[in-house]
């Protein structure tokens, strides 16, 4: 067997399930996306561009979408970095494991269950009510962007937390040691030192945390109340409540567009930033 | 003769001292890092640690930089108690053992480094100059757009002994500096290295557990073990006059017998070896009748002979060495040891090989009276 024959052989699993289960499910919805609405729902194969011209309906959805994703993306990062540095910098090596695990737990149980416990902490009894007693009154959580927002974080944390703890656990702590010797205060040193060198972690966790943020649908269901809804929640209306599959192909098909864009800037943006060759894990 | 016939102490007392250790004790938990450690740095020596891994020196030299401080005693920089000073603030630059270079920013940023971080600010044209002038010292002119993965390991510490220099530190501190380069760039490191500390006048502090390169470079060397100072005292001094068996043995190669004093009345002492043999030979230090003791001899200090006086020995192993010819020699009952015999008396004996017979005798003055520690 030749070198190449292995190669192929080795590749062989892994191409047949993206073939199987990506390349073709895209084929079928990019070509649903130029049918019709069938009469009785479903999709009649023809070849108009009436479906996107129809996208418009739907903008709140994208608004909503490329809004909260980058914001829910950042504000994620913002509260992930301080706790991945304290994980990875400062932590006795013996109570690492221990608070590393701390930060997974919360995977332990679906999803479902933790966003539905959210809805009664941002419903009517929950914060609101403990707001109502020290006197401010009207405030409503649940149903508004803030509650997906606030599900999106809780949600998406450990995925940015894991990315920026790595970089930062292999970040060589002598290069610190050598920032403090050639005179800069320690602030210094995490600007020089520590940011720049887990850039890496940082642009692994983002792109993660946006990626599956375009595509979130679960938490917008369960904490906007249908009041705020993602690109996903109009998916699942499109395909299984309207059954307009190709409308529904196209608002899927542009989802796809839209997100390879934005990756493609948001890689462009990093590497000139400087996130150097080896150590993008992910990328 | 002064201080026994030894090359002038290179640190008479009215140098000024740079820095100093002063009872310092450093505990880790339950481990004794450091232990009375007690060592006065004077101003443009070349002074080294040397001792085997784990036996403080490195402790030592974080110590001053301020990256440790000290659980018991004093550190001095400059005449200023610092014990507690971070290493930002202290007038000390550090090589770090793999170089420690930042690996995101150029062979010039790296270098640069210290110099951007001073307050008020100094002129960037400024920083270029001198950037550009400690890559002159350390021969790396047109590296400066470099990216420290592009260097090879011996371009890399050049780069990271220009980062440490740049500061004009008053202490320079190597951290085995050398322990990543393969031997023949270690050769030219060396005297590299001592060029450039003679030619910026400032103090060396090296950290190594390679004796040959604490002797070939250093003014005095520390000998150290498990967290104690052991021995101070110029390359020459260590090796001619240790006070203990460790010194003899770390510091070159010695061979050494067991025995127990039997005379001390004569500038010789007398010694019973263990097989019953008595030898003569000098002290280092003060030891009493029936005091069991080692003499140590140099295997340079050996001669082998075909006939004549000595210890009957069989030829266990030859190495040539180019100028000596190095002899593994087994006695009866003192058991194998090393002699080395230089080329001269090669040629007038004519070399031995293994199996053959021959004598062993030394000089009783060239032998010396140990702890057996």
């Amino acid at each position: 067997m030749t070198q190449r024959t292995r190669n192929w052989l080795l590749l062989a699993p892994a191409g047949a399930w993206f073939l199987v289960m990506l390349i073709i499910p895209l084929s079928v919805v990019f070509i649903f996306s130029f049918g019709e609405r069938a009469p009785a729902g479903g999709v009649v194969p023809a070849f108009t561009f009436e479906q996107y011209a129809n996208l418009p309906a739907r903008w709140t959805a994208f608004k909503n979408t490329m809004t909260l994703a980058p914001i829910g993306t950042l504000s994620a990062l913002l509260i992930a970095y301080p706790l991945a540095y304290f994980l990875a910098v400062k932590t006795n090596p013996k109570w690492k494991t221990i608070l590393l695990v701390l930060v997974i737990v919360p995977f332990w149980t679906s999803i479902l269950i933790r966003s539905y416990a959210w809805i009664f902490l941002l419903g009517g009894r929950g914060i609101p009510a403990l707001l109502e007693y020290i006197g401010l009154e009207g405030v409503r959580l649940i149903n508004t962007p803030f509650a997906v927002l606030v599900g999106i974080i809780y949600g998406y944390l450990p995925l940015m937390v894991f990315p920026i703890y790595v970089s930062l656990d292999k970040l060589d702590k002598r290069l610190l040691e050598a920032s403090s010797d050639l005179g800069a205060k320690p602030w210094r040193t995490f600007v020089q030192i520590t940011l720049p060198l887990s850039i890496p972690g940082i642009a692994t966790g983002c792109m993660l945390v946006f990626i599956l943020l375009m595509g979130e649908y679960l938490i917008p269901a369960l904490l906007g109340g249908g009041k705020v809804f993602f690109v996903g929640n109009a998916l699942v209306d499109l395909f299984l409540q309207s059954r307009n599959w190709a409308f529904g192909s196209a608002v899927a098909v542009t989802l796809v567009v839209v997100m390879l864009i934005t990756v493609t800037i948001y890689m462009r943006l990093i590497s000139r930033l400087g996130a150097s060759r080896e150590d993008v894990s992910i990328m | 003769m002064k201080n026994g016939g030894y090359a002038e102490d290179p640190n008479p007392a009215d140098d000024k001292t740079i820095a100093e250790l002063r009872g310092v004790t450093k505990r880790f938990g339950d481990v004794l890092a450091a232990s009375d450690l007690n060592i006065s740095i004077s101003e443009g020596e070349f002074l080294s640690f040397l001792g085997p891994s784990g036996c403080g020196k490195t402790t030592a030299l974080r110590m001053l930089a301020g990256f440790e401080a000290p659980t018991e005693g004093e550190v001095f920089l400059d005449g200023a108690l610092v014990n507690s000073l971070e290493p930002h603030h202290r007038p000390v630059n550090m090589v770090f053992q793999q170089y420690a270079l930042f690996p995101h920013m150029t062979v010039a940023q790296n270098i640069g480094y210290g110099l951007r971080q001073r307050r008020p600010r100094l002129p960037k044209a400024q920083i270029a100059e001198k950037v550009e002038k400690a890559l002159d010292v350390v021969r790396l002119g047109g590296f400066e757009d470099r990216k420290i993965w592009e260097m090879s390991g011996g371009q890399q510490q050049r780069v990271a002994l220009a980062r440490a220099i740049i500061n004009e530190p008053k202490l320079l501190l190597l951290d085995e500096p050398m322990a990543a380069l393969d031997r023949k760039l270690r050769k030219e490191m060396q005297i590299e290295l001592q060029d450039l500390q003679r030619q910026l006048g400032i103090t060396f502090v090296l950290v190594t557990h390679d004796q040959e390169e604490a002797l070939s470079m250093s003014d005095r060397i520390c000998i150290m073990r498990e967290g104690r100072i052991v021995q101070t005292g110029s390359p020459q001094e260590l090796y001619d006059r240790p006070t203990s068996r460790y010194v003899a043995d770390f510091v070159g190669t010695s061979n050494f017998f067991n025995g127990t004093v039997t005379d001390t009345s004569q500038p010789l002492y007398t010694v019973v070896l263990d097989n019953g043999l008595q030898v003569q030979a000098p002290p280092v230090g003060k030891f009493s009748d029936g005091q069991e003791v080692c003499i140590s001899v140099r295997p340079e200090q050996m001669k082998l002979h075909r006939n004549g006086e000595g210890q009957s020995v069989h030829i266990q192993n030859r190495i040539f060495l180019g100028e000596h010819t190095e002899y593994l020699v087994r006695h009866e009952t003192l058991g194998d040891f090393l002699v080395l015999s230089p080329r001269q008396s090669e040629m007038n004996e004519g070399p031995f090989s293994v199996g053959d017979m021959a004598q062993v005798s030394w000089e009783p003055g060239t032998t010396l009276i140990l702890d057996r520690k």
